[in-house]
């Protein structure tokens, strides 16, 4: 079931050129049916005469101009299937601008469904190496003192497309949209700590959903996390969306996204990994040694180029090359994008403010002489971490792991002026 | 009603009033909750046992609960069904072509158990008894040729069984030993 091609009218985080219309038109490669390109306005003659529009209604909703979806995915690289089958669903990153990401778009993975929990019935329990078990509401844990905080969140399995080879077909959507970034609001988990009298030989906390999978990890309850990690029950300046976590969820800021338990019912505090499933059969990265590492936890240092990128069509002459960059580790110091396939680097501008452990975005002017070249970023963070490149990543991690692909994103670009994605 | 469930309904007829925990400092958030509701929501099992409910489930009663909740899924044998792959691929994790399974990559036979209770069936998960989940248990080990046939599974018996892989996971330095402020704070006093 392909994604029917469309055509952006809206342009937004494309150069809009009134001499080269259409500039970056979405490729029609792969769809049986591709969609008529808009009859432009030629003279401000052609521009249609003003009219009254719809009313003021209680919501309101995108232009019908802009069309903006998930792409949704079963196992790596099995794309575009039934929800059913889905076990994720990916944000079009490639048509989004600045940094948040809407609610609807936020990228979403779990284990059993989407469940629709009541919060009437919603209950969380804190308990183990406690003073005191405690059973919180909703409205409870709003009633609390909150924090708001913009972070991104990122599935340890964004970029998981590229371990061994690089599909040409891919858009940056479903290379790297297992990423996005909101505004969360909630409660610090260092006050529920306080609250239940947490033992401070408690180093380990299990945290579990409320979905049909029960999906539970073990946090480290390191300075860090104690600093950043909150129980959220807003996104985005409302409630949480089902697809989130309604109506509770814990945040762990730039850390693997599975550990952000969504429709969190239970936080039991112990002094030792708890073992589950996910931190052990499931996220864990195998190395060429057939051994694997546990607990790697950092979405470390990472940037893509979103436009120009998979299955674009850009022209000779100026081009803008913009992107996003994010550490878990921190800021972001320094992006640096090359459009020679990495012998020349350039500075690119960041986007402030430049927030941790938040998405940032980048982007560098650039005439393109019409030859066939690659185009790559690499981000530096404030910890003084670098993204690696393809072959320093995988000489360290070999092609197995599955999970924390951080590599550098290359697109090659075609003397077409297409846009193609390639491993390096 | 899971056997599970009738237990702790016995519990809770049986209580007496001071087996609530206390609390001279009643919480200005929350309730404190009753042993009993935390025994409910209690499931996590750990490596040495620890939250393994009493039970015991033989191979071939495993393969009839197999064959009712899980054959659909993940195959004949556990192996050729549309979801994970559950048994084989022992001596492939260094290749090009890993098979992660049951018996070839999880390290603790108790996540086994902690897992398939908490998550499966997939449509009813926690629906079984624990006995049959001890069953259940039993044969996933015995298709990955870690218990014989006529093999059984209880709570003693399950953290005992070595997993083929059990070394095969290395922690992160940075989260082998963690310390914190407050431990440290704690300690000064």
């Amino acid at each position: 079931m392909p994604r029917p091609t469309t055509v952006d009218s809206t342009t937004m985080n494309h150069p809009v050129n009134p001499g080269r219309r259409g500039l970056l038109l979405r490729a029609a490669a792969g769809t049986a049916a591709s969609i008529a390109a808009p009859v432009m306005a030629e003279s401000l003659a052609d521009v249609p005469p003003r009219e009254v529009g719809e009313g003021v209604g209680p919501v309101s909703e995108r232009s019908r101009f802009v069309h903006l979806e998930r792409v949704t995915e079963q196992s790596p690289g099995v794309l575009n299937v039934d929800p059913s089958l889905a076990i994720n669903s990916k944000t079009p990153i490639d048509r989004l601008v600045g940094t948040i990401t809407p609610s609807d778009m936020h990228y979403e993975r779990s284990h059993a469904g989407s469940p629709s929990l009541d919060p009437a019935k919603h209950r969380l329990l804190i308990h183990g190496m406690t003073k005191k078990a405690l059973v919180l509401t909703l409205p409870e844990l709003q009633a609390m003192p909150s924090i708001s905080r913009l972070y991104f969140v990122e599935c340890s399995g964004n970029g998981w497309e590229n371990w061994k080879n690089a599909d040409p077909n891919r858009t940056v959507q479903e290379t790297h949209g297992m990423l996005s970034m909101h505004e969360w609001t909630g409660v610090p988990l260092s006050r529920i700590v306080d609250l239940v009298g947490a033992d401070p030989n408690s180093t380990w906390m299990l945290a579990e959903g409320g979905d049909a999978a029960g999906v539970a990890r073990s946090i480290p309850l390191t300075d860090e996390i104690l600093a950043d990690a909150m129980i959220a029950f807003g996104q985005n300046g409302e409630a949480l969306r089902p697809a989130h976590g309604f109506p509770m969820r814990l945040l762990v800021p730039g850390m693997e996204g599975n550990l952000s338990i969504k429709w969190l019912r239970r936080l039991k505090f112990g002094d030792r990994p708890f073992m589950t499933r996910w931190e052990t059969d499931r996220y864990t990265q195998l190395l060429p040694s057939g051994k694997a590492r546990q607990f790697q936890l950092y979405q470390e240092v990472n940037s893509v180029i979103t436009s120009p990128s998979g299955r674009m069509q850009i022209q000779p002459g100026y081009n803008r090359i913009t992107g996003l960059a994010w550490s878990g580790r921190g800021k972001i110091a320094k992006v640096e994008v090359s459009t020679d396939g990495g012998r020349r680097w350039r500075v690119a501008r960041l986007n402030p403010p430049v927030l941790y452990k938040a998405q940032v975005r980048f982007d560098l002017d650039w005439d393109w002489d019409g030859r066939p070249t690659k185009i790559v970023s690499r981000s530096t963070d404030d910890k003084g971490y670098v993204q690696p490149s393809r072959a320093e990543f995988t000489a360290r991690m070999g092609t197995n792991a599955l999970f924390h692909y951080n590599a550098q994103q290359t697109w090659a670009i075609a003397s077409s002026g297409e846009v193609i994605n390639v491993l390096a | 009603m899971s056997s599970r469930k009738g237990c702790v309904m016995l519990l809770l007829a049986f209580l007496p009033a001071w087996a609530t925990p206390a609390s001279d400092d009643p919480p200005r958030f929350g309730r404190v909750p009753t042993a009993a509701e935390i025994a409910l929501w209690d499931i996590d099992v750990r490596p040495d046992g620890t939250g393994l409910p009493h039970g015991r489930g033989t191979v071939a009663h495993g393969l009839e609960v197999y064959t009712t909740n899980c054959v659909f899924c993940h195959g004949e044998g556990g192996q050729g069904g549309i979801k994970d792959r559950l048994a084989g691929g022992v001596g492939t994790l260094a290749t090009s072509k890993p098979i992660k399974t049951v018996g070839s990559y999880w390290p603790y036979a108790t996540t086994l158990y902690d897992y398939i209770r908490r998550a499966m069936p997939y449509q009813a998960p926690g629906s079984l008894s624990d006995d049959d989940y001890y069953a259940l248990s039993a044969y996933l080990l015995h298709i990955n040729g870690l218990l014989p046939a006529d093999g059984a599974l209880d709570q003693d018996s399950l953290p005992k069984v070595q997993m083929p892989n059990r070394n095969g996971f290395v922690p992160e330095p940075e989260f082998r030993h963690i310390t914190n402020a407050r431990q440290k704070a704690a300690k000064k006093h």
